[in-house]
């Protein structure tokens, strides 16, 4: 007992645990903060199951070409325990995208970013793009045709750039086309380049809260004086603050395990995202959709008018980043209590609704066609006559119900053709079919005389809107 | 005397840190270089372009738009299915064929080929084109871009081609 005693003392006097860690432990912080205060430990939490759960997977995984679908075959299906851990890697993205936005938003609207903290809010903001990074190039790695194709849309997104495009979008796809060295890239990228990043912003982050100490709850009449701060903020911690360890701490680990025990749990009850079809770039009938944290930005991209696309593409990135790195230096002293602050708070309530907002849309993505559409049933065509059944299935067919959705079947691109009969007559349908117009096809081409006559008449029956039974916004055809 | 020792003292401490400084940037050119240069090398080194046969004239009807499939020029070993190529090639004559590239010029995703209505549409962002390859409705600001083909003994055969990027170059 003693020589254990006497190693373990040996040990902590050669690393000088209890004189250097020990008192980061124990740093004194403010005692209000209480529940807070959570969400950065618990991002980085997520973390670890990450780093955890990426190394694991790595034993197994095969980035390379056809080999890399195999290998998530095998540890979805096969490999014990590899469907759970391809389960926890996916909610641990997903909860540590979501954390860390909770986190910054916490940051911003206490305004914990001001003097001293500038540095510990610009470091937060470079780690929470490069995990926006770590959530990307993750999802190429999920190498089914999804994966193929979003490479390919990167890409291109890249090419657009003047000058330097086509290069930086060949430097994406390791070649002039997807291949063999597409996958290679974007695997050391995911689990050496932006890891590494990602340990030395946190460690930076670490080191600041250590420097400047946590942030107190912001009080409406102690507005941030960068000449007094430092000075105030000692004086009232000697007050009232609490070591960290364990007086604060006992609730991050607390919050922690919840988040935990989340990741977890979704991984065994929902399991990982299946796997699409195998990544072969000449399967066109691939419907490439990003993972849910870049949906919101697809449908900015779907909805732009197309000569402001490319500005948008390029720009939006950079836009943010720099917007979000120059906030502690547009204003590092002053009111830090959000209701002094409307316009923090304001900024806070639009960024979250256009998110929401966005994510909706870029998940019902209406501009998409609905290549799925089932034909109209014949209780709503409603008609024994030949022409109008016949033109009722010429709209399936020849793809109208792709765009256009009659009685709650068919896509969204175009108008609703539910009561079209109401709003255009028998030359104004003709014309409109023939000649197509704003964002329409013209289908002169691809339709007889008679095979027209027969559409529009099945078209002048569409009069009423309250037919519609089935409203599925999504586009889906819902029976 | 005393202030020249000083000032060598100086002297020799700024004369070694630019020294160690020197050095220890010379240490990260001398490792970084080559990983930059290789991993940038897809950008230099361009495979050279092959014809890859893709079916004998009878398999295409005329007027009718057909998927094919080729390998690409730089198809590494353990590529597999990855160094595959589509194309969709319309006969438009004896032996005339237009082979498009299956790359929507929006944003690159594949389009099919709706047959009853002769055209090409793109799941993605609702970019349409009809069967010249011209658009005819959505996002797309350029027609589908098309391979070089051609018939050789009776044999259809398609160029090899880097993905069509939309740049914003002036051509």
């Amino acid at each position: 007992m003693n020589a254990i005693k006497s190693i373990l003392r040996w040990l902590d006097d050669r690393s000088g645990f209890s004189d250097v860690v020990l008192p980061m432990l124990r740093h004194v912080v403010p005692d209000n903060a209480r529940w807070w205060y959570v969400f950065g430990s618990a991002t980085l939490c997520a973390f670890m199951v990450q780093v955890i759960s990426g190394i694991a997977l790595a034993t197994t995984y095969v980035p390379g070409g056809e080999a890399a679908y195999e290998s998530l075959l095998y540890i979805t299906n096969e490999a014990p325990l590899g469907n759970l851990l391809r389960g926890m890697h996916y909610y641990g993205a997903t909860a540590m995208v979501i954390l860390a936005i909770i986190h910054m938003t916490q940051v911003f609207l206490h305004a914990a970013y001001k003097y001293p903290r500038e540095l510990n809010w610009m470091s937060g903001v470079v780690v929470l793009f490069v995990v926006l990074g770590m959530s990307f190039t993750g999802q190429l790695l999920r190498w089914d045709a999804n994966g193929v194709w979003s490479v390919t849309v990167a890409a291109e997104m890249a090419g657009r750039a003047p000058v330097v495009g086509p290069a930086i979008a060949h430097a994406i796809l390791g070649g002039e086309t997807v291949g063999g060295s597409t996958l290679t890239r974007f695997f050391a990228i995911h689990v050496f380049v932006l890891p590494g990043l990602i340990f030395a912003g946190i460690g930076l982050h670490l080191w600041l809260v250590l420097r400047h100490g946590i942030s107190e709850m912001p009080n409406p009449d102690q507005p941030v004086e960068p000449d007094t701060y430092k000075e105030d903020y000692e004086s009232r911690l000697e007050k009232t603050g609490v070591p960290f360890w364990p007086i604060a701490a006992w609730r991050d680990t607390v919050f922690s395990v919840a988040v935990m025990a989340l990741i977890v749990g979704c991984a065994l009850f929902f399991g990982p995202p299946a796997l699409g079809t195998s990544p072969d770039p000449s399967d066109i009938n691939a419907n490439p959709m990003p993972d849910w944290y870049f949906w919101w930005y697809f449908a900015i991209l779907s909805m732009l008018p197309p000569e402001l696309e490319t500005y948008v593409i390029l720009g939006l990135p950079v836009v943010g980043l720099i917007g979000l790195i120059i906030v502690p230096i547009w204003s590092n002293k002053g009111d830090r209590s959000p209701s002094k602050r409307p316009w923090a708070v304001g900024t806070v309530v639009f960024g979250f609704t256009a998110l929401v907002v966005l994510t909706i849309y870029g998940y019902k993505k209406p501009w998409s066609p609905d290549f799925g559409v089932e034909p109209l049933p014949a209780q709503l065509v409603g008609s024994s006559d030949p022409a109008i059944v016949h033109g009722a299935q010429l709209v399936h067919q020849k793809g109208c119900m792709y765009c256009h959705d009659v009685d709650g079947y068919g896509g969204h691109r175009g108008p609703e053709l539910s009561d079209i009969g109401h709003r255009l007559n028998r030359a104004d349908l003709i014309i409109r079919i023939n000649n197509g117009g704003y964002n329409m096809p013209s289908f002169a081409a691809s339709l007889t005389a008679a095979e027209l006559s027969d559409m529009v008449a099945f078209l002048q029956t569409r009069t009423n809107s309250s037919r519609q039974v089935v409203s599925d916004s999504t586009g889906a055809a819902a029976p | 005397m005393q202030e020249d020792t000083v000032d060598s003292d100086a002297d020799r401490r700024s004369f070694l840190t630019r020294l160690s400084v020197g050095l220890a940037g010379l240490i990260g050119a001398v490792i970084s270089l080559p990983p930059i240069g290789y991993v940038l090398s897809p950008l230099v080194r361009k495979p050279p372009r092959k014809w890859r046969d893709v079916g004998s004239l009878k398999q295409f009807p005329m007027g009718e738009t057909k998927l094919v499939q080729f390998q690409d020029a730089s198809s590494t070993a353990w590529a597999g299915d990855t160094a595959k190529t589509g194309a969709w090639l319309r006969r438009t004559g004896e032996s005339e064929f237009i082979a498009f590239s299956v790359n929507c010029r929006h944003l690159g995703c594949p389009v099919r080929w709706i047959k009853d209505a002769k055209l090409f549409m793109c799941p993605c962002h609702g970019g349409v084109y009809y069967q010249d390859g011209e658009v005819a409705a959505g996002p797309p600001p350029e027609a589908l871009a098309r391979y070089p083909v051609r018939v050789v003994d009776g044999n259809v055969e398609i160029e090899t081609s880097p993905i069509p990027l939309t740049t914003n170059d002036v051509a």
